[in-house]
């Protein structure tokens, strides 16, 4: 009797450590939030979105940091899902299972772990130096496309295993062949869980400052940039250098920066999730 | 399913074409018929210097609005790295070039030219009604902020004798910050190695609030901070060996206060200074640097000095041209 007590407390007890776990870190996040919101929310108007940087707090706007940051978004986004997709299809569906398999296999895992401040150096001696980008747009997305290309890949692997074989098997019996099966089956099929892991990935590739510091991301730009070849800053790059800032003002300014960057973030998830959604009730196998 | 695929696909390629169309490209150097000027000038290094090289940026500008002047904050170290591969026209810097980079700059053949353009001074405050404290030396604070005085330096008559037997607290800027840097640089003798058991603030009005409210405090922060706050705080002087020198803008100018104030420069590459862009500019910095410096909490060269700066800039911008 006293044993199925005490296992009861037991359960009871890990059931509100539990909950403690769970609070600690959504307490956390909400006192951040209201604490940006309180701080940066009047700060936001049509002029702080469309001002160029500048020395005077009430003045300075994040012109040139938003459009950088859609500008890398943008590329970034045209560089790595092609690549992302077409390597994750061929490893999939492809690439035979043998020895060299698992061993790409295994370091493409590694490479999602690898420091993102690793990416920016290889990024600053192939992209900036040896191909000679220089500082530009091109530079950082190409980089912040190596950055998330593993991300991209096994979130399209992962997709595609989610696709049951007898839907391989009935397009082959229908006499299709492979390419027409992927193309016509499996990538529709897939293509929910596809769209979920690029859309995380790109959110990631925004929030990232370390890479796009080391291969010459600048502070102050003031002007929005036209080609890819251009100079470039970024939201979290604007809201760093503010943060640094002595000065209260600059202060709010930063988190006046974090509540754009936040819903840039919060806008791309919500797509993100909306598909998925949309994609699961659609497919019915 | 899949005609919504493309649609999707589509609609995504289209945000992307559009965001990429702009037309106009950028030139790059030379100059354009009259005074307005074209092309683009790469500043990179020290985020001390940034914002005085941001506001100068700021307002030439206004001046002339076709020039792309662009400024990174890679710190002192990494702009030179630029600087001295001729990826940068002009580098911040927070102090002077050193040996090793002189050497790299010699071996790709960068000509380049020192240009002290502002002082950097820190003040070392306490609580107006403290009555024992007439000044530090410079050992004494070291003491006080070294990392192994955590937990064991807490009280005044620890620091001197002399003073009472109650704990002091500490103020202080952020680790994140450029002053926490320096400051441990020129009193611990290691840049960002501290105690950790002081008020941090990135907020340097917090800081003043601190130290006004407690009898007991000490707190540091840039010299432009003191003087918007002059009667709520005191001022301490610091003996570096040569007697206790008050920081004011005389002394932070003849260097007198020392280790607390540094100069900070900019270096401009030969072949840059010989683009008129790049020579208007930087002649524009020199001669709104007064200004402009005091604006954004550094202290001013004397008028003389600058005008030497400008000279200095000129000899070495003649032979190109």
């Amino acid at each position: 009797m006293s044993k199925i007590k005490s296992n009861r407390l037991k359960d009871n007890a890990f059931k509100y450590f539990g909950i403690f776990c769970t609070f600690i870190g959504l307490v956390m996040l909400a006192i951040f939030i209201g604490n940006i919101l309180i701080e940066g929310l009047g700060r936001i108007d049509y002029d702080f979105l469309t001002n160029l940087p500048s020395r005077k707090a009430a003045k300075a706007g994040i012109l040139t940091a938003w459009t950088g940051t859609a500008w890398i978004l943008g590329l970034t986004a045209i560089i790595a899902i092609p690549l992302g997709v077409a390597a994750g299809v061929y490893l999939e569906e492809y690439g035979k299972k043998n020895r060299l398999a698992s061993i790409v296999e295994i370091n493409i895992a590694n490479l999602a772990g690898v420091p993102s401040i690793i990416y920016g150096l290889l990024g600053l001696e192939i992209f900036v130096r040896i191909l000679n980008f220089g500082g530009s747009l091109l530079a950082g997305a190409f980089t912040l496309a190596l950055l998330i290309l593993p991300i991209i890949i096994v979130a399209t692997r992962e997709a595609l295993k989610a696709v049951p074989d007898s839907l391989r098997q009935a397009s082959y019996g229908m006499g299709a062949t492979k390419w027409q099966t992927i193309q016509y089956q499996i990538l529709p099929a897939a293509s929910g869980g596809i769209l979920t892991g690029i859309i995380l990935a790109l959110s990631r590739a925004i929030g990232e400052t370390a890479p796009l510091i080391v291969i010459g991301a600048l502070a102050y730009v003031p002007f929005v940039a036209k080609t890819p070849m251009d100079e470039f800053t970024v939201l979290p790059m604007q809201i760093f250098n503010w943060v640094s800032r002595p000065q209260h003002e600059f202060v709010i300014n930063a988190a006046a920066g974090i509540i754009i960057l936040l819903l840039i973030t919060f806008i791309l998830n919500g797509i993100a999730v909306y598909l998925r959604n949309k994609w699961q009730k659609k497919v019915n196998w | 399913m899949n005609k919504q695929l493309n649609t999707i696909i589509a609609v995504l390629l289209a945000i992307f074409t559009l965001a990429s169309c702009g037309g106009e490209s950028s030139k790059s150097g030379g100059s354009e018929s009259g005074d307005q000027l074209t092309g683009a000038i790469r500043i990179d290094g020290s985020s001390t210097v940034y914002p005085i090289t941001e506001a100068v940026a700021e307002e030439f500008r206004a001046v002339q609005p076709k020039v792309k002047v662009t400024v990174g904050v890679s710190g002192t170290g990494g702009g030179f790295k630029k600087f001295s591969r001729g990826e940068t026209d002009i580098n911040d810097a927070s102090r002077p070039i050193k040996e090793k980079e002189v050497k790299v700059c010699e071996e790709n053949s960068i000509k380049y030219v020192e240009l002290t353009i502002a002082y950097d001074g820190l003040a070392v405050l306490i609580n107006k009604e403290n009555d024992w404290v007439d000044h530090f030396t410079v050992e004494e604070l070291k003491k006080i902020w070294e990392p192994s005085a955590q937990g064991t330096v807490t009280k005044w008559s620890q620091i001197r004798p002399e003073w009472p037997d109650e704990e002091f607290s500490l103020y202080g800027p952020g680790v994140a910050s450029g002053t926490y840097d320096y400051f441990t640089e020129a009193i611990v003798g290691e840049s960002g190695a501290s105690r950790g058991d002081y008020t941090a603030s990135e907020d340097d009005n917090v800081l003043v609030q601190g130290i006004s409210g407690d009898k007991n405090s000490i707190g540091f922060f840039g010299l432009a901070y003191y003087e918007e706050n002059k009667d709520k705080l005191k001022l301490i002087g610091v003996d570096n060996g040569t007697g206790a020198v008050i920081p004011t803008l005389e002394t932070v100018k003849e260097g007198t206060y020392a280790p607390l104030s540094r100069p900070v420069f900019i270096y401009v590459n030969d072949k840059a200074s010989a683009r008129p862009e790049v020579d208007t500019f930087v002649k524009f910095y020199i001669e709104n640097a007064a200004d402009l410096v005091q604006d954004v909490g550094y202290i001013p060269l004397p008028e003389a000095e600058y005008q030497n700066q400008l000279n200095k800039f000129k000899d070495f911008s003649k032979p190109q041209q």
